[in-house]
């Protein structure tokens, strides 16, 4: 039986969702920009479908820009926030902990001038409120943070943290919230929290890949990344994919009404995997030991390769990850366990473990036999690979 | 498997022969800023792509696997170290004695359970019936790479499989053709993966902080007929690059990083019966003791030309060929045969130098190889 704990990676789709798009991946082809028939029952579908993803992040349906992802949502807030806000300053302040897809817009935006700063964080990867206040300056148009840390789970005080920015920050700078990791585990009101751009991915709750949406407050200005037709309200030119919009909707309509079973019930698997990592001899929880996502352990193990380890269990059929989905090889250790100050030689012992909705208590059980042993095995194999290999021969010296 | 055709065939043989195979691509530097200067080589991100492909195609597992310090240590830095000291490396031999069958087949043994690594190599083995494994020519005598593995030790050698063998490199390509692989007409690779533009003095100065200084090019006689813009990276034999025109061919003969000088000679001042090899290994578990008679090849492809082989002490042996060998590089490697069966080898000793010689300099290597090299 395989097991699949990377759901931090991706979740399957659901089946309500695949049943709802199909229609329009078949008969319901119109493009909502249309004025025929074809065109209006498309428009609906995508119209309901905005209504659904606003409803559930407590936001109205035309605050909302569906986009290709998560990745995509984050560029348009990022550099639409930056371009928009530069006649008023260039300052762009996130942490050293947040996903790629917001660093490194923030880096290229750097390169054409914008002044950037990355703030460290804590050895549980929280962001200081006092170092987001002493961040803020008069020239500052844009906070960018992450919710919940994809890699470690982390989940920061965003109340107190955009309270911050409302209260020590310039008028009119931008707080864009990265929800990719957390929407589908936490409660989201975009009211509640003050923010003015928050992005989420579909296939991180259950829906289609290819779809993600950027809430954009009313009222906010941001320059569009992508011209053309008048899509989205001139915000995302572009046909859109009609049946990811319905998937979409529907997976978050229903990730939402779930939420608060699943989490409970994912947060106790959880909570046994890092019992039984943690009871290993130099094995450590990364992350926040409280103020976490419910369905992700996260660890570093001493003297253990984690893309080793991620090996082992795949030939086991079981599914984890280091911490983010990447295939080339790259030795470089992960960036947030860095920012969390693990030295890289314990960053590189990483793995992380993503519980989601259709995790059985089976697959808690199967893990929770695997993955430990595993673990140690391959610490062993390491430790025997290390002695057994053969020593360079230094070159002989040349005779005299 | 290298993305190439022939690590592809050999996956596909094993898999239908009905083990269990994983495949690998070893990544062995940083690629991921370099993608369009390495597009042509073995070591680039499309050929882990490649590799990819042909691994779904045959329907096995597939992994990328990180081992770029042990390139480094015991591929890389020996390889810039030799070019600095005027000699020239046989990179690919120490690849396979220190990370195909070193490294990897360390984690393959240890870490992931498995019996064996194989590879696309061109060459036979054979276990005896005392459990001694010897090493043959491929039967497809131009493709032979036994020049490459002759380092192997007993250990290695008993867990390597080279499933192309007994195979012809058409043959090979029929199999990926009939397979409908991905591969089955990419074009052989080229060169040293590792500086696919082959520019060894660039990669000098780039990875090994080399500053060239110019120095005089002197024929054979001693006379200074020329100048060169830094001695390291040029070989026994080289014509080109030299900028020196006389009456008849001129072709490096010697190297001299110390005085930075280079020699020149003509054809037959190149030409030597009587070498040394050093850091000699050889296949058998116990090596011979006593002279013997073998074939000596000094180069990938070269002729094997008879020699009588005798000992020079401290895994030094001593080589006087029945007929002239031409341009024998220091430091590169010889490899010994007895018919078919590889017995071993060594590296080529320098020769006896004329004036006095200290040991190299190796402070111009950059501090992070230095550091590797002596752990």
């Amino acid at each position: 039986m395989s097991v699949y704990l990377d759901h931090a990676a991706t979740t399957p789709l659901r089946r309500e969702a695949l049943d709802a798009m199909l229609p329009y991946l078949g008969e319901q082809f119109g493009n909502p920009s249309s004025p025929h028939a074809y065109g209006r029952r498309a428009r609906a579908a995508l119209d309901e479908a905005h209504e659904r993803i606003a409803a559930a992040l407590g936001a109205g349906p035309r605050e909302m820009i569906l986009t290709s992802g998560g990745t995509e949502a984050l560029n348009l807030a990022i550099k639409g926030a930056a371009w928009a806000g530069k006649a008023r300053g260039s300052r762009i302040v996130t942490t050293a902990i947040e996903h790629h897809a917001v660093l490194h817009p923030i880096r290229q935006l750097e390169k054409f001038g914008f002044e950037v700063v990355e703030l460290a964080v804590d050895r549980y990867g929280r962001l200081d409120p006092d170092a987001l206040t002493a961040a803020l300056t008069e020239r500052t148009i844009l906070v960018a943070l992450g919710h919940a840390n994809n890699e470690v789970g982390t989940i920061q005080d965003l109340a107190e943290l955009i309270a911050r920015v409302r209260r020590d920050g310039p008028r009119g700078s931008l707080v864009a919230i990265d929800a990719v990791a957390s929407a589908p585990y936490l409660a989201i009101d975009v009211g509640a929290l003050d923010c003015d751009l928050l992005a989420i991915a579909a296939h991180k709750f259950d829906g289609p890949k290819g779809a993600g949406a950027l809430y954009l407050r009313a009222g906010t200005h941001i320059l569009s990344q992508q011209q053309g037709g008048s899509q989205e309200r001139f915000r995302r030119a572009g046909t859109e994919d009609v049946a990811a919009a319905v998937g979409m909707g529907v997976a978050l309509g229903l990730a939402v009404e779930e939420r608060a079973e699943v989490a409970a019930r994912l947060a106790g698997g959880r909570d046994r995997l890092i019992a039984a990592l943690t009871a290993i001899d130099g094995v450590e929880l990364t992350g926040h030991p409280v103020d976490r996502l419910p369905g992700l352990a996260s660890i570093v193990a001493r003297d253990v390769e984690g893309a080793a380890v991620v090996l082992k269990l795949d030939l086991l059929d079981v599914a984890a990850s280091v911490g983010s989905a990447c295939t080339t090889g790259s030795a470089e250790p992960s960036h947030v366990l860095r920012a969390m100050g693990f030295p890289d030689e314990e960053a590189r012992g990483s793995l992380r473990l993503s519980l989601g909705r259709g995790t059985s208590a089976e697959d808690v059980e199967v893990a929770l036999d695997v993955i430990p042993r595993t673990v140690l095995a391959a610490r062993d194999g390491a430790r025997q690979a290390a002695a057994a290999r053969p020593r360079f021969e230094p070159e002989t010296a040349v005779p005299g | 498997m290298s993305g190439g055709v022939d690590s592809s065939v050999a996956a596909a043989l094993l898999r239908d022969e009905g083990h269990e195979v994983i495949g690998v691509w070893m990544r062995l530097h940083d690629v991921a800023d370099t993608i369009s200067e390495f597009k042509k080589s073995c070591c680039s991100l499309d050929a882990a792509e490649d590799a990819r492909r042909v691994a779904a195609q045959l329907d096995i597992p597939f992994y990328v696997l990180n081992l770029e310090r042990e390139f480094d240590e015991g591929v890389l830095a020996p390889f810039l170290g030799a070019y600095l000291d005027g000699t020239t490396p046989s990179p690919c031999v120490d690849c396979n004695t220190t990370v195909k069958f070193g490294a990897l087949l360390g984690q393959a043994r240890h870490l992931y359970d498995c019996e064996a690594v194989a590879t696309g190599h061109y060459a036979r083995r054979e276990v005896g019936p005392d459990g001694q494994a010897r090493m043959l020519m491929a039967r497809d005598e131009d493709k032979d790479q036994t020049y490459f593995l002759y380092g192997l030790r007993q250990d290695q050698l008993r867990d390597a499989r080279f499933p192309l063998g007994a195979l012809t490199k058409p043959e090979v390509r029929a199999v990926a053709r009939r397979l409908g692989l991905a591969t089955a007409d990419k074009p052989e690779s080229q060169g040293i993966c590792f500086i696919p533009d082959g520019n060894v003095r660039s990669a000098l100065r780039t990875r090994a902080g080399w500053e060239p200084e110019a120095g005089p090019v002197l024929d054979a006689d001693g006379t200074r007929v020329g100048e060169h813009s830094g001695a390291a990276g040029y070989t026994p034999g080289q014509r080109q690059g030299l900028g020196v025109a006389l009456g008849s061919p001129r072709y490096v003969s010697r190297v001299d990083p110390i005085s930075n000088t280079i020699t020149l000679g003509r054809r037959e001042d190149l030409e030597t019966t009587t070498f040394e090899i050093e850091d000699v290994r050889f296949v058998a578990e116990t090596g011979p003791e006593h002279p013997f008679r073998a074939a000596v090849r000094i180069r990938h492809r070269a002729t094997p030309i008879p020699a009588s082989v005798e000992p020079a002490g401290d895994r030094r042996w001593r080589i006087r060929t029945d007929s002239p060998v031409w341009a024998i590089a220091p430091r590169q490697a010889a490899v010994l045969y007895d018919g078919e069966a590889c017995l071993g080898g060594g590296r080529i000793a320098r020769l006896a130098a004329p004036g006095p010689r200290r040991d190299p300099d190796r402070s111009a290597i950059a501090p992070t190889l230095v550091a590797s090299a002596t752990s």
